[in-house]
């Protein structure tokens, strides 16, 4: 039973820490570290709430979690456990096993599908691309696409393409456009789209808890916030802070019917905190602190790893 | 693409050729071009006689309109599918950032 007590731990503690995590102000100082910390504990939680019905289902029998898992499971498909004459302990356990398994399949599945939907979005994207988007001399290695409204984003993936609107084009300077392209540049180079994918795949099913919509909304910052200090250290910071007040500004006031009007509170206040985060840069964390970080990061996972192969 | 756009009516691949003023291409590339279109359902086509008449399923601002609010809305697998600049402002949020600017010393916005 201490191997399901532990990973319950683990599992209630990762939720625990995501919600301090989520309205922390320090992860702001090294977004980085902050985001390996996510990684680590959405990992820790999936292991321990499926290492838990497991463990519900393997307790009391002298062995490990994955071994008595993989014991159930072999006398289950040997027919030793034929179902008229199983006990009511019996029942429950495999109960548990198929709760912890089903659970397994589901977070895999929701991760695969938000790969593939992902992946269709950015098909059409591309294809639409090619055939609307032009190159530039303003923003070489960007394409631009004739359009009033500021719009700034990239497509990343194996074929990543940086798309600029023209009406990005009139509003920023060409240094500006500079510090938005290292932007954009160091979303593509570094696949900060795949650091989101397990959340925004949780947020697909988990929509109506607040503690998910509070992770991916962190975790989100916490990536601009990090592709903000990339391009710090190629542009000055203070032409990327206002291109993100311009680009902000202009965001609200020319919104397409129906695409922006539907103010967003969630995100509130996000691009005022980058911009203050680019003009008066607080120091980042103490190397100690980021030990720590680290160390709590490899807790995470190692632990639920750790009581799931071991005998108890 | 543009030529059919850029056409009132439907145009046989002889006729999209001939727009066709940048480049010298061979008459079964356009046809393959637009063969592939229609398949990807961009362009739609139709039996004039032995050939066929193709024209362009949506206009141009049509599509651009499509592919900008993907990149401007939040919501659904869209979120994934690309990293924007800056995610959705409130208008209030965007005259405060505009405030800022201008506190800044920036010039305000030249459009």
């Amino acid at each position: 039973m201490t191997a399901v007590f532990l990973l319950a731990a683990v599992a209630a503690g990762c939720v625990q820490a995501s919600v301090v995590l989520a309205d922390a102000r320090w992860t702001h100082r090294s977004p980085a570290a902050a985001i390996v910390l996510w990684q680590a504990i959405g990992l820790g939680w999936g292991l321990a709430t499926v290492g838990t019905l497991i463990g519900l289902a393997t307790a009391g029998q002298g062995s490990g979690v994955a071994d008595g898992a993989l014991n159930l499971l072999a006398r289950l498909t040997e027919g030793r456990l034929s179902l008229p004459s199983v006990g009511l302990l019996t029942a429950a356990r495999l109960t548990c096993l198929a709760a912890g398994l089903v659970l397994f399949s589901l977070l895999v599945y929701i991760l695969l599908a938000a790969f593939a939907a992902v992946l269709r979005a950015r098909q059409r994207q591309r294809m639409l691309l090619s055939l609307l988007a032009h190159g530039d001399p303003k923003v070489p290695g960007a394409l631009v696409v004739d359009y009033p409204a500021a719009a700034a984003y990239c497509l990343p993936g194996l074929r990543s393409a940086i798309v600029i609107s023209a009406g990005t084009l009139d509003l920023l300077d060409s240094a500006e456009l500079a510090a938005v392209l290292a932007h954009e540049r160091a979303h593509v180079r570094e696949r900060h789209d795949l650091v989101l994918l397990p959340f925004i795949a949780l947020l697909s099913v988990l929509s109506w808890c607040q503690a998910a919509r509070a992770a991916h909304r962190a975790v989100a910052l916490l990536v601009e916030m990090h592709a903000d200090d990339r391009a710090r250290s190629q542009r000055p910071a203070r032409e990327l802070a206002t291109a993100l007040l311009r680009v902000g500004a202009a965001g609200g006031c020319r919104a397409p019917s129906g695409a922006l009007a539907v103010s967003e509170p969630e995100t509130a206040g996000e691009v005022a905190q980058r911009v203050t985060r680019l003009l008066r840069p607080a120091s980042s964390l103490p190397v100690p602190a980021l030990m720590l970080i680290g160390a709590t990061a490899a807790l995470a996972v190692t632990v639920p790893v750790a009581v799931l192969v071991m005998p108890f | 693409m543009d030529v059919l756009w850029e056409a009132s009516d439907s145009l046989t691949v002889r006729q999209v050729s001939g727009r066709l003023t940048e480049r010298d291409l061979a008459h079964t590339t356009v046809m393959t071009v637009l063969d592939r279109l229609s398949k990807k359902g961009f362009a739609r086509r139709q039996r004039d006689g032995r050939a066929w008449r193709y024209r362009a399923a949506e206009s141009r601002e049509a599509y651009v309109t499509e592919l900008m609010l993907s990149a401007l809305d939040q919501t659904g697998d869209r979120q994934a599918a690309l990293a924007r600049f800056v995610r959705s402002v409130s208008g209030a949020e965007a005259r405060a950032l505009q405030a800022a600017l201008e506190a800044l010393g920036e010039d305000p916005p030249k459009s």
